[in-house]
C-alpha cells in the first residue's frame, strides 16, 4: 500500500465513523443538527482522501462536474418550498440510483476493454445487481417524482396483465444478468440489460397511487442504498459498503413502518394497485351530513378545553399549515389545550406532516404520534380533521369488507365532537366512503382548508 | 477479489446493516423526513467511486458516464445536507412561559 492509499483508507474509516455518529445524533431534535455537521465533515474527509489518490491523473473534469453539481444542488436546497420535500426526495433517490448505475456501467466497459480478468463471476454478479437496482431506482424515482409533482396522473395506471408484463420484464433482465455473470464478454447484451432495468423502474411505479407514496419512497430509498453498497463491492471500497448499508437499512425500516401503518405488505403495495375507485363507493350515498359555518365552528372550538388537530395531505395541498398555526396560537392563548395527532402515513412521505407543521413554527412537543394521541382522544372535546381521510376512517377497525380494514387509524371518532374540513363529499384518494362524516357528532366544514381556516381565525379573532 | 476479500466485504456489509438498524430504529418519527434526506446525502458517497473513474481519464465513454455520475451524486451531497439542516432548524420547542404568539 502506498502512503496515499493508506491516507485514503484512514479517511474512509473516519468518514464511516462520522456517518454512524451522524445518524445516531439525528435520533432526537436537540442533537440532530450536530448530526448533519458530522455527516458533512465525514463527506469532506472522504472526498479529500480520495482526491489524493494517484489514480486521479487530472482534476479538470472533476472540478467542472462538482461545480455543476453544486450549482444545481444549492438552489434546490434553499429555494425549494417545504411542501415540495417529497418531490425533492424522490428526485434525489433518482440521482443516487443514476450515479450508481452509471459508475457500474463505466466500470464494466473499462474492465471489459482493458482488464477482462477482473470481471470474475462474483464481481459480475454484484455489478449486474448494482446496475439493475441503480437504473430501476433511477426511473422508478423519476416516476414517483412525476406523480408527486403531478406531471403524470397520481392515480394508479393499471391495465390487464400488468403484473405479468412487469414480472416478465424483471425475469428477462435477471436472466440476462445471470448470463452476463457467467459470460461477461457478451458486451452486446449490456445495453439491453440497462434498457430493461430502466423500463422495469417505470412499469413498477405506474400502478402506484399517491396514497402509497410514503411506502414507495421509503422502498426506493432502500434500493438506492443497497445499490450504493453493491457498488462498494465492485469498486472494493468499504466506505461505500458501509454508507450504502446504512441508507439501505434506513429505507427498509421506514418502509416497514409505513407498511405496518397501512396494514399492508410490500407485495401488496407494489402489485396491489391500491386506490382504484371501488364500485361500492360509486353508488352515491344518500345519507345526510351536518355542516357548519365558520361562526358555529368557532363557537364550538372556543367552548372546548382540549382540541386535537389531525392533519393530512389535504393540508399540504392547500398550503394551510400557516393558517393552522394562527388557529393554534389563538386557541392556545385562550388556554385551550391544542395537540396534533400525526398518522405515520399522513402526507406523501414519512414525517411529511411534522416538517410542514414545524415550518409553520408549531412547537414540536405539540406533535403526537398515533398511539399517544389515541390514548387522549376519548377525553378530547374536539377532533379537528384537516385534509385527512383514510387515516381517520373508523371502517378500518370494524368493517371487514373495507379495503383499509385492519389499518391502524387515529381514532377521531372517539372525541366528543368531530369537525372535518373538506372540499366536498367526494370520497378521498382511495375512493373509500368514510363513515366518520355521517356520525351524529360530526360537523362537516366544507371549503378549501386554507380559506376555511382563514375565516375561522378571523371569527375567533373578533370574539373577545 | 479472492474469497477472503469477498468474505471481509460481506462481513463489513452485515455489521453496517446491523448498526444501521440499531441506530435508525431510535430515530423519532418526528424526524423521519430529515432522516431520509440525511441518509440520502450520506449514500451519495458513491461520489467517491465516480470521482475515481472520472479522474483516471481512461476513455471518453467512461469519462462521460462518470462525469454525469459525479454531477448527480454531488447534487445529492450538497442539497441533501443543506436541506436536512434547513428542515432541522425549523423544529423548535415552545419557549417556557410562552403561550402562543401574537400573529
Amino acid at each position: 500500500m502506498s502512503t496515499q492509499e493508506i491516507i485514503a483508507q484512514i479517511s474512509y474509516i473516519v468518514a464511516a465513523a462520522l456517518f454512524i455518529l451522524s445518524l445516531k445524533w439525528l435520533s432526537a431534535v436537540p442533537t440532530a443538527r450536530r448530526g448533519v455537521v458530522a455527516g458533512e465533515v465525514g463527506m469532506v474527509i472522504a472526498i479529500v482522501g480520495t482526491l489524493l489518490l494517484p489514480e486521479i491523473v487530472s482534476y479538470k473534469w472533476i472540478v467542472v462536474t462538482l461545480l455543476i453539481g453544486a450549482a444545481i444542488g444549492i438552489p434546490i436546497a434553499y429555494l425549494m418550498p417545504m411542501t415540495h420535500v417529497p418531490q425533492r426526495t424522490a428526485l434525489s433517490h433518482s440521482f443516487g440510483g443514476l450515479a450508481v448505475g452509471l459508475v457500474g456501467t463505466a466500470k464494466y466497459y473499462l474492465w471489459h476493454a482493458n482488464e477482462p480478468e477482473r470481471l470474475t463471476t462474483f464481481i459480475m454478479a454484484v455489478l449486474c445487481f448494482e446496475v439493475l437496482l441503480g437504473f430501476l431506482t433511477f426511473t422508478g424515482s423519476l416516476m414517483a417524482f412525476g406523480k408527486l409533482q403531478e406531471i403524470i396522473p397520481t392515480r394508479p395506471i393499471v391495465y390487464r396483465g400488468q403484473n405479468v408484463v412487469n414480472l416478465s420484464i424483471l425475469a428477462i433482465a435477471v436472466a440476462i444478468g445471470i448470463y452476463l455473470t457467467v459470460s461477461p464478454q457478451q458486451i452486446w447484451l449490456f445495453p439491453i440489460f440497462i434498457a430493461l432495468a430502466l423500463a422495469f423502474g417505470v412499469m413498477l411505479i405506474l400502478p402506484i397511487g399517491g396514497a402509497d407514496m410514503p411506502t414507495v419512497i421509503a422502498l426506493l430509498n432502500s434500493y438506492a442504498g443497497i445499490s450504493a453498497s453493491a457498488m462498494g463491492f465492485v469498486l472494493e471500497n468499504k466506505l461505500l459498503v458501509v454508507a450504502g448499508a446504512l441508507d439501505g437499512s434506513s429505507g427498509f425500516i421506514l418502509s416497514v413502518i409505513m407498511c405496518k401503518a397501512m396494514n399492508r405488505s410490500f407485495t401488496n403495495v407494489l402489485f396491489g394497485a391500491f386506490g382504484q375507485v371501488s364500485p361500492q363507493a360509486l353508488k352515491a350515498e344518500e345519507r345526510t351530513v351536518r355542516s357548519a359555518t365558520p361562526e358555529e365552528a368557532a363557537d364550538i372550538l372556543l367552548s372546548a378545553s382540549s382540541v386535537v388537530i389531525i392533519p393530512g395531505y389535504g393540508m399540504a395541498v392547500a398550503q394551510a399549515q400557516h393558517k393552522v398555526r394562527e388557529l393554534f396560537d389563538q386557541l392556545t392563548r385562550r388556554g385551550i389545550d391544542v395537540k396534533f395527532g400525526i398518522h405515520p402515513v399522513a402526507g406523501r412521505m414519512p414525517g411529511h406532516m411534522n416538517v410542514l407543521l414545524a415550518e409553520a413554527d408549531i412547537p414540536y412537543d405539540r406533535l403526537y404520534e398515533m398511539e399517544d394521541i389515541n390514548a387522549e382522544l376519548p377525553h378530547t372535546d374536539v377532533a379537528l380533521v384537516i385534509g385527512a381521510n383514510d387515516v381517520v376512517n373508523p371502517a378500518a377497525k370494524h368493517d371487514k369488507n373495507s379495503p383499509i380494514y385492519g389499518m391502524p387509524i387515529i381514532e377521531a371518532d372517539r372525541a366528543r365532537t368531530v369537525m372535518v374540513i373538506k372540499r366536498s363529499m367526494n370520497p378521498g384518494f382511495a375512493g373509500i366512503e368514510n363513515e366518520l362524516y355521517y356520525m351524529d357528532k360530526t360537523l362537516m366544514l366544507f371549503g378549501d382548508a386554507k380559506a376555511y381556516l382563514g375565516e375561522l381565525v378571523k371569527v375567533i379573532g373578533q370574539e373577545k | 477479489m479472492g474469497i477472503e476479500d469477498i468474505l471481509s466485504y460481506v462481513f463489513v456489509f452485515v455489521l453496517a446493516t446491523f448498526i444501521g438498524f440499531e441506530v435508525i430504529r431510535r430515530v423519532s418519527p418526528l424526524l423521519h423526513t430529515p432522516l431520509m434526506s440525511l441518509t440520502n446525502a450520506i449514500s451519495a458517497i458513491s461520489l467517491v467511486g465516480a470521482l475515481l473513474v472520472l479522474g483516471a481519464e481512461h476513455d471518453v465513454l467512461s469519462m462521460v458516464l462518470s462525469g454525469v455520475a459525479v454531477t448527480a451524486a454531488s447534487i445529492n451531497v450538497v442539497s441533501g445536507f443543506l436541506i436536512t439542516d434547513r428542515m432541522l432548524k425549523m423544529f423548535k420547542k415552545r419557549e417556557p412561559g410562552e403561550r402562543g404568539r401574537s400573529s
